[in-house]
């Protein structure tokens, strides 16, 4: 293709179509990743959900029906196991936002350098690996655990291992990051001029936070709440290792079909329901990031 | 006197070591148009600030009508600030942006719904309510910010280089709606700028700053006419400074020993600046046109820069180098460059500085 001359409009649609194949050429990789480690095994589940169940427990191709489809809306353990990790889920969102805000907004109104050591201090949990901080936990609430003996001290609580208490406590110290890190970056995106406005037309510091602050970092708000929630939802180690098996969530309850129960279909049909409710919180994401833009 | 709208007395604003305004004294008299002027940097926006309560002085008095603010917070001050930014909310509509400081001070919905109609009827935005800032232009973005503060009725409007992100024309056109409206509500503004000529067309008062300090404080065409130092003469408008000494009152002799005759404040011997504008120089071919009593000196035509509106000479008197600038009206002679002319001007506008 000549570059000299002048350009028309079919040049012009050529030059547009090569950027576009450029870019399709950066993206390939991912494509890659995406089609094999995501698209592919999210079809086989898919299918898995329609078949049927086998002796040795491996799916068979072939009888297909919507069993493990029906049982997602009448099998009461799976509807009550589906509510508490819901439950779980969004109280998890919620603890997890109580205590990311402030601290995002303490971090983002810091000088650069505290602010840049504060951060650190955020991501040094992850040099850990996740197993082995959630297995550090499992000592701190047990019996002559230091938060034990802090409760039976103080006189409030007992060890909380294998409790409720102690999955919300695994998840949301786990998941709070994914809070603190969106939250932060809205809140230092914010423009404080706009506060002082507010400030200056007669409001409060509250109802300034309320009224301009918070409105103006619900993206923050809104990502960090989906990145806590989708993992909480279907949180496997956490309530594993934490929670004993008087607190089964849905991930563990989808864990036990493919390696204990040998159901796949089911496993299979549960896990297409989680990701269906995912879904669903994704596209109120984008929906609700689309507003306020 | 009545109370001043705003008292400022012996302030001093340090942000570490760097001393934004030092000690500076002022009183703004209510329903004044009052102009803070100043290179980037002198120390405008500190002071609007500290008004405003959005800073506090490290030291020194603040009163609004006579109330001492102290350390009072911004929502607890009877002023409104227009932004250097506008700072609009981005979330809310004009009218949200327009109703947000009646809201805070709950006002009934009735009489909220009316002023903020009033507001922007007022910054003639009617029609635009339900747009976000985002699909304002900036000067009706401008103009959201100043019925905004408006509306809430303050005793004093803060501006912050409210014009200052307007083309050239829209600025003249919200200059003079700026002034119109200051004088339909009559409450006290005070207006910072960086733009000298908009300081002299809209204020009753300036205060010339530089490096946090007041230089002079004084009615538009004194600041213009009589600058106290050379600082304020160059900085507002253009001007020649030519040094010499006083000889006795009233006369002052030039580097290159001609005697002048100039408006002096000083005792003989001093050295002074002369503050010379261009526009009070009148050329002539011949020293037989020059009024009496004028100064003459001659020299010869360098440069002639044609202006349009008028023509503008550099004129070599031997020693020195002045600009001389002469409106473009019909009948007046023009100066070829290189030619000898004579340079007159009235004593009166020939102001011995000495600082
Ligand atoms: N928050 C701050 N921290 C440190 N220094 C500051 C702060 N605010 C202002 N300064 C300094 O104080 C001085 C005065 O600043 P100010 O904003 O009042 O200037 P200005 O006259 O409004 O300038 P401009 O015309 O550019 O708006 C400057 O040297 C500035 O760097
Ligand atoms: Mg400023």
């Amino acid at each position: 293709m000549t570059t000299d001359g002048p350009v028309t409009a079919e040049l012009e649609a050529d030059a547009e179509r090569a950027e576009s194949r450029r870019g399709l050429f950066l993206a390939l990789p991912s494509y890659i990743y995406l089609l094999f480690l995501f698209a592919l095994p999210l079809l086989i589940i898919g299918v898995y959900s329609f078949a049927s169940r086998s002796r040795t427990g491996m799916p068979k191709l072939e009888a297909w029906n919507l069993d493990s489809i029906t049982k997602l809306f009448t099998d009461d353990l799976i509807r009550s196991i589906f509510a508490r990790s819901l439950i779980v889920a969004i109280l998890t969102t919620a603890f997890c936002l109580l205590v990311g805000y402030p601290f995002a907004y303490y971090i983002a109104t810091r000088s650069e350098k505290t602010r840049n050591i504060l951060l650190v201090f955020v991501m040094i949990p992850f040099w850990t690996n996740f197993l082995v901080r959630t297995y550090a936990w499992r000592v701190l609430l047990g019996e002559d655990g230091l938060i034990t003996e802090l409760g039976r001290f103080l006189n409030l609580w007992d060890s909380m291992l294998f409790t409720l208490p102690a999955v919300y406590i695994g998840l949301v110290y786990g998941y709070l990051p994914f809070m603190v890190l969106p939250l932060y970056a809205a809140i230092e995106r914010l423009d404080w001029s706009l506060v002082e406005a507010a400030r200056d037309l007669y409001a409060s510091g509250w109802v300034a936070f309320r009224r301009v602050t918070l409105p103006l970092t619900k993206q923050g708000i809104i990502a960090g709440s989906i990145l806590v929630f989708i993992p909480s939802l279907g949180a496997y180690v956490t309530p594993d290792i934490l929670g004993g098996a008087k607190t089964t969530l849905i991930g563990n309850y989808v864990v036990n079909q493919f390696l204990t129960a040998r159901n796949w279909p089911l496993g299979s049909s549960v896990s297409m329901a989680i990701m269906v409710v995912m879904l669903i919180a994704t596209i109120w994401y984008f929906r609700s990031g689309a507003k306020t833009l | 006197m009545t109370t001043a709208a705003v008292g400022i007395k012996g302030v001093t604003k340090r942000f570490g070591d760097v001393v934004a305004v030092d000690h500076i004294d002022l009183e703004i008299a209510d329903g004044e148009f009052f102009s803070l002027l100043g290179p980037s940097g002198c120390g405008k926006t500190t002071t609007l600030r500290m008004i405003a309560g959005l800073e506090y002085p490290t030291e020194g008095s603040i009163t609004i009508h006579g109330e001492e603010m102290g350390l009072r917070p911004p929502n607890k001050r009877p002023v409104n600030t227009v932004f250097q930014s506008y700072a609009l909310f981005p979330h809310m509509t004009v009218t949200g942006n327009v109703a947000f400081g009646l809201q805070m001070q709950k006002i009934s919905e009735d009489e909220t719904r009316r002023r903020v109609g009033e507001a922007i009827d007022l910054v003639r935005l009617s029609g635009m309510e339900n747009r976000r800032p985002g699909m304002l232009s900036g000067g009706q973005q401008q103009r959201v910010a100043l019925a905004r503060a408006l509306v809430n009725r303050p005793e004093v409007l803060l501006l912050d280089e409210p014009l200052g992100a307007l083309d050239l024309k829209l600025r003249q056109a919200m200059q003079l709606e700026l002034k119109e409206i200051q004088r339909e509500v009559g409450i006290t503004f005070v207006y910072v700028t960086h733009d000298q000529e908009e300081a002299l067309t809209m204020s009753d008062r300036i205060a010339v700053m530089n490096e946090g300090q007041l230089l002079q404080v004084a009615p538009s065409e004194e600041i213009y006419e009589r600058p106290n130092t050379r600082f304020v003469a160059e900085f507002i408008g253009e001007t020649n400074l030519i040094s010499g000494t006083v000889v006795e009152p009233g006369i002052v002799k030039l580097a290159d020993g001609r005697l002048v005759k100039a408006r002096t404040h000083s005792g003989a011997g001093t050295a002074v600046t002369l503050n010379l504008r261009p526009e009070k120089i009148d050329l002539h071919h011949t020293e037989e046109s020059v009024p009496e009593h004028f100064n003459k000196l001659s020299g010869t035509i360098v440069r002639r820069l044609y202006f349009g509106d008028s023509l503008f000479y550099e004129v070599d008197f031997g020693h020195s180098i002045v600009d001389a600038r002469e409106e473009n009206r019909p009948g007046r002679e023009r100066f070829a460059e290189g030619a000898p002319i004579i340079a007159a001007f009235h004593p009166d506008s020939a102001e011995a500085l000495t600082e």
